[in-house]
């Protein structure tokens, strides 16, 4: 498809500008990046002395070792309880919510809770925090990882249901109608022929939330205080004011956090930069 | 969250609802509406209901009029944290939009370098607010950063110490972590820009720039109010990245409405007056995103190609 002629004909004269730029912009993007590789593996004597863009001589596990030691498997693990226990039922109550939506005949109460949810992408719900934190510790979730887990849940459903529903409406009806047919009743329809149908979306949508809640840091900071119950971000912060001046430590342990999703991008980057913009491009 | 955009979103039920069978399914949009009425709705009134109340944020909550509203309003500090806002969101956007155009309608091309820069480029898309802000902090060290890294001594500055130079670093660090993301959605956007528009505009021999201006830019208009939605709507929620990067300092050069919020409210235990400034974030975001779906004209995702 690359080398369709009328390709060719559209690329024919170099774009000097784009071409410059995007070359000196991935210069700045990939600088801070390899930055952080070379610096964790110095000691930390050595970052003193070294020049910072040099590759260390004698290159140390040493940063690794203080990070691991300081608890991040624990934080690893409460990291991966709030972001697969908030995604897998945001995923799966925004998508009945669309098979809803699109389904059911009209009906003011659908109407409505579409409404609702359009309302939700409007606002910054960050603004909203003060009373979450009231709704918590009024229902004694107060440093929990449920705390966490249950507005992450509802922050996730406005934009999932738009994409979904988005989705969802491009199924032929014929299909719907076949299954009636066939004597399924809805709920059957939802599992077998929409579930199945939507399955680009709901990647699209799991990745898209599942990334935004393992790099969340209001929620954490606001609603925990137990140093056991830290989310990786959360911990990451904790461990740059504690370790301040050990910077191959706090490089190493950045680098840490984000690896589950550098490796998960280099295996699924298609679906993952479509996850991103998700709803925005369609 | 970043996904305010009201332009993304369509009237639901349209074609296939009139041909269904007349069954109600909406006890199945239960679950998500209470999910989203307990953690969203709720705290969007409680927001209002609570910026008219005094609360330390342990103790009882007590109703304190309009006491909140009062010191918040004539507060020096509230203009400011807007100011700050103010120059966050539109530096930013000034910065990133063209940035962002340029490389989207680059790596839009075919050539296989380009698929493998895309690669690198959009790794910043993955990282924490967090790691980003703890990594430039490092970064910016004027003793043993970028500066001495690449011999280049006016980059050796005290960039977190400055106000001017903070609030620099901020759009910067902003632009660092977004450009990709919006150059990924002008990507996309190009790639649908048809081909024949492109063929027609060479045999009446337009040039390249002439193209760009003629084709690209008017056919990207709706991706542009989108993009530019997200950025401006967004720039209000940068939270975790300035309190991380600077903390709102030095001084208070770098104070944006949410950090002010989240002071006001967690550190100062001034939970009456940090909801007022939440009131105030949350009409901001629904004026800003009101105002660029009219820009858009509507609905944003009726295609502008139609007719071409």
């Amino acid at each position: 498809m690359a080398d369709t002629p009328q390709k060719t004909t559209r690329i024919r004269s170099t774009n000097w500008i784009g071409g410059t730029l995007s070359w000196f912009w991935l210069f700045i993007v990939i600088l801070p990046i390899y930055w952080i590789v070379i610096t964790s593996i110095k000691s930390q004597s050595e970052y003193f002395v070294t020049n910072p863009f040099v590759p260390s001589s004698e290159p140390t596990l040493d940063a690794y070792r203080l990070v691991i030691e300081s608890g991040f498997i624990r934080y690893f693990f409460n990291s991966v309880i709030v972001t697969v226990g908030a995604v897998i039922p945001a995923v799966l109550v925004s998508f009945m919510a669309a098979f809803a939506i699109i389904r059911s005949r009209p009906h003011w109460f659908l109407k409505s809770t579409n409404a609702v949810l359009l309302m939700g992408l409007a606002i910054p719900l960050q603004a909203t925090i003060i009373p979450v934190y009231l709704i918590i510790i009024r229902l004694h979730l107060y440093d929990t990882l449920l705390a966490l887990i249950l507005p992450s849940i509802a922050f996730a459903i406005p934009l999932s249901v738009l994409v979904l529903s988005n989705f969802i409406r491009d199924v032929p009806n014929e299909l719907f109608e076949s299954m009636r047919l066939d004597g399924c009743s809805e709920w059957q329809t939802l599992w077998r022929l929409a579930l199945p149908l939507t399955r680009p979306a709901l990647v699209t949508v799991t990745i898209y939330n599942a990334l935004l809640i393992w790099n969340g840091f209001l929620l954490p900071l606001v609603l925990t205080q137990s140093p056991n119950l830290r989310v990786l971000p959360l911990a990451l912060w904790t461990f740059q004011g504690q370790y301040g001046i050990n910077v191959p430590a706090i490089l190493a342990a950045v680098l840490l956090t984000a690896l589950p999703i550098l490796a998960l991008y280099v295996v699924g980057r298609r679906q993952l930069l479509s996850g991103l913009t998700a709803g925005f491009t369609k | 969250m970043t996904a305010a955009s009201v332009g993304s979103a369509r009237p639901a039920p349209s074609r296939s609802a009139k041909s269904v069978h007349g069954r109600s399914l909406g006890w199945l949009a239960v679950p998500a509406l209470v999910f989203f009425v307990a953690f969203g709705v709720i705290p969007l009134i409680g927001v209002l209901l609570l910026s008219f109340t005094t609360w330390d944020g342990i103790g009882e909550v007590v109703p304190s009029g309009l006491t909140s509203w009062k010191s918040v309003l004539s507060d020096p500090g509230l203009p400011h944290a807007m100011w700050v806002t103010f120059q966050v969101a539109a530096l930013s956007w000034l910065f990133q939009t063209p940035m962002s155009i340029l490389l989207g309608v680059f790596l839009a091309g075919a050539q296989k370098y380009r698929a493998f820069l895309a690669v690198l480029y959009f790794i910043p898309l993955l990282l924490s607010s967090a790691a980003i802000a703890i990594t430039f902090k490092a970064l910016l060290d004027p003793n043993f950063g970028i500066g001495t890294g690449l011999g280049l001594p006016f980059m050796s500055q005290d960039w977190l110490g400055e106000p001017k130079l903070a609030l620099g670093v901020v759009v910067f660090v902003v632009s660092w972590q977004f450009i990709p993301f919006h150059s990924l959605i002008y990507q996309g956007a190009v790639r649908q820009i048809p081909t024949s528009m492109y063929e027609a505009a060479q045999i009446d021999g337009a040039g390249r720039m002439r193209q760009f201006f003629s084709i690209t830019l008017p056919q990207l208009k709706n991706t542009i109010v989108t993009s530019s939605t997200l950025m401006v709507v967004g720039s209000l929620t940068f939270f975790d990245l300035i309190y991380v990067l600077t903390a709102g300092g030095p001084g208070d050069a770098t104070r944006v409405l949410a950090l002010d919020m989240y002071k006001r409210g967690f550190q100062a235990n001034l939970m009456g007056p940090a909801s007022a400034i939440g009131v105030i974030l949350v009409l901001v975001g629904l004026l800003l995103a009101l105002l660029f779906r009219r820009l858009g004209g509507g609905d944003q995702t009726a295609s502008q190609l139609e007719g071409a």
